[in-house]
């Protein structure tokens, strides 16, 4: 049968979404999207003392890309070490997709935001200023040019 | 399992006696209809002015002469509106409602590049619009009144009999897109003050690349290509003969049969209807529920979005549509392509809540149990979405 729009990967993590639902010990949760557009993300964190992401989860409005993408993302972040959550582009979540369709890129660009807007609540929690992960955020992207 | 296949407004599975009707244009009877000096022509020839003579009949024109036919409903809409304006003189004033398909819309949109101006009217919150705001609407300058006898994505019939009255007494071209409609309910050229009309083969069992407009015998209409003497002219280029004689059988099928299955569609639309609206209370039907086409469901779910329902309605073989099929863009190089649908927005669906809709359109193909299906895996999908939104409030929940 000829290929619809989604990949296989896409349409694997719609049909059989992974890490789907809240945790209730959750200490970095980020909600972004605006729902006037359709879609609302809303990524939980679980970071052990050791400062591992030990579960991470997700609830989403939106399209099958935008439910892809935030399955994805809780996969890619699970055993990461919360330093390096940052590190997880859009890019790398169209990849892990095996790509999206042009005019959903936005749905991975969500999940990127979700990530930082989960861990401006964390390193609150820690009692940190959140906008320590805007600075990580900009050395990343010069270590990157 | 075969699939539901319930995007019928997409294009219809074509009668199996349309088929045949078509068959011997596509192997022997291949002749071009301008051919006059050899039978193989004459042939062809005689098969167009006899589907001129279905279509008239079907839509109660007094003359097959008024018919002329194009490929599609857009390329008839265009004809229709770009047609009449083009030789509207000093009139430069066009009335829409803001419901209208792409094909009435876009054309508009275009000409106001040239001078041409525009009323869109619009509509209640079950998608009807008022005659009296049509009368209101209509000024020294205007010229025509373009409007669907039916919409496509919401399923509402347009009051359309007493539009076409107060465009007849105003002396003003009135245009109907009876795509949507068009053998499923009655037409009636005259009844309605048709001065031209659309209907497209592909919306009621007939084959893709046939459409017809009626235009009537007062109507003056210019060319949008400039060839030869096909159609008049003002649809020049060699007639699709074989799909043409499927929209003629198409036509006469429905002139024969539609009252009997229109009677099974309804029946079978307010099944799933209220099946649907029995399960949640937060799923909201749109489009006028009395005033409605025959084999046309739509809704949408608080908090769940179009394009997810759809793909699980295709994953358990049920194949509906989100939206309209021309909005779900998917295939396009931007997101800004990606439109919500000035449909469901005209008639006032919050767009916080709701981000797409669901149209099942119903075939004569489809029988109760195929209703039956939809309405057991429905609530699977919704509660599953549910489920998954974090907008979603559980409380709501009303099964």
């Amino acid at each position: 049968m000829a290929a619809g729009p989604y990949s296989d990967t896409v349409m694997d993590h719609f049909t059989n979404p992974r890490n789907m639902g809240e945790i209730d010990d959750a200490n970095g949760v980020g909600e972004v999207g605006n729902p006037s557009c359709g879609d609302v993300m809303k990524l939980y964190l679980k970071v052990n003392s050791d400062g591992v992401i030990e579960n991470s989860t997700f609830k989403t409005f939106g399209c099958g890309a935008a439910i892809a993408s935030s399955s994805m993302t809780t996969e890619m972040l699970k055993g990461a070490k919360v330093e390096d959550a940052l590190k997880l582009t859009n890019q790398a979540i169209v990849d892990a997709l095996g790509g999206l369709p042009p005019a959903k890129i936005h749905c991975s660009v969500m999940a990127e935001e979700a990530v930082e807007a989960a861990l401006k609540d964390y390193y609150t929690k820690q009692g940190k200023d959140a906008s320590i992960v805007d600075s990580m955020k900009a050395e990343l992207k010069k270590d990157a040019e | 399992m075969n699939p539901i296949y319930l995007d019928n407004i997409a294009g219809t599975k074509p009668d199996a006696r349309v088929v045949e009707a078509v068959m011997p244009y596509l192997t022997e009877k291949y002749g071009n209809p301008a051919a006059h000096f050899y039978p193989l022509g004459r042939e062809s020839y005689s098969a167009l002015n006899q589907a001129r003579k279905q279509v008239a009949d079907l839509i109660a024109a007094e003359k097959t002469e008024s018919i002329i036919f194009t490929s599609n409903g857009t390329e008839s809409n265009n004809i229709a509106i770009k047609g009449v304006m083009a030789l509207s003189g000093h009139k430069k004033h066009i009335v829409i409602s803001e419901i209208e398909h792409y094909s009435i819309q876009n054309p508009v949109l275009k000409l106001t590049n040239y001078g041409y101006t525009f009323t869109k009217l619009s509509v209640d919150k079950n998608g009807r619009i008022s005659p009296e705001s049509v009368a209101n609407a209509i000024k020294d300058d205007t010229a025509l009144v373009a409007i669907a006898h039916a919409n496509s994505e919401i399923g509402v019939i347009q009051d359309i009999e007493a539009i076409g009255r107060i465009c007849k007494e105003k002396g003003v071209h009135f245009h109907i897109d009876a795509v949507a409609s068009c053998g499923f309910i009655d037409i009636d050229v005259k009844k309605m003050n048709a001065s031209t009309l659309t209907i497209a083969a592909q919306n009621f069992y007939g084959i893709r690349g046939a459409a017809a407009l009626y235009i009537a015998p007062e109507v003056k209409l210019a060319s949008l290509f400039d060839g030869g003497f096909q159609e008049k002219g003002i649809r020049s280029g060699s007639e699709n003969v074989p799909a043409i004689v499927g929209l003629g059988k198409a036509c006469e099928i429905a002139k024969n049969e539609m009252a009997e299955y229109a009677a099974k569609l309804i029946k079978l639309r307010n099944k799933l209807i209220k099946g649907l609206k029995e399960q949640y209370n937060f799923l909201h039907i749109t489009g006028d529920i009395e005033n409605r086409l025959p084999y046309h469901v739509s809704f949408w779910v608080e908090y769940i979005e179009g394009e997810s329902l759809l793909m699980w309605y295709a994953q358990k073989g049920v194949y509906c549509a989100s939206g309209s099929a021309c909005s779900s863009n998917i295939l396009a190089e931007d997101e800004d392509d990606l439109q919500a649908s000035h449909v469901l927005t005209a008639v006032g669906v919050p767009t916080d809540i709701c981000a797409g809709s669901i149209t099942m359109s119903l075939s004569k193909y489809i029988e109760e149990e195929d209703i039956d299906y939809v309405l057991k895996i429905s609530p699977e999908i919704i509660d599953k979405l549910c489920a998954m939104s974090p907008a979603f409030d559980p409380s709501k929940i009303n099964k």
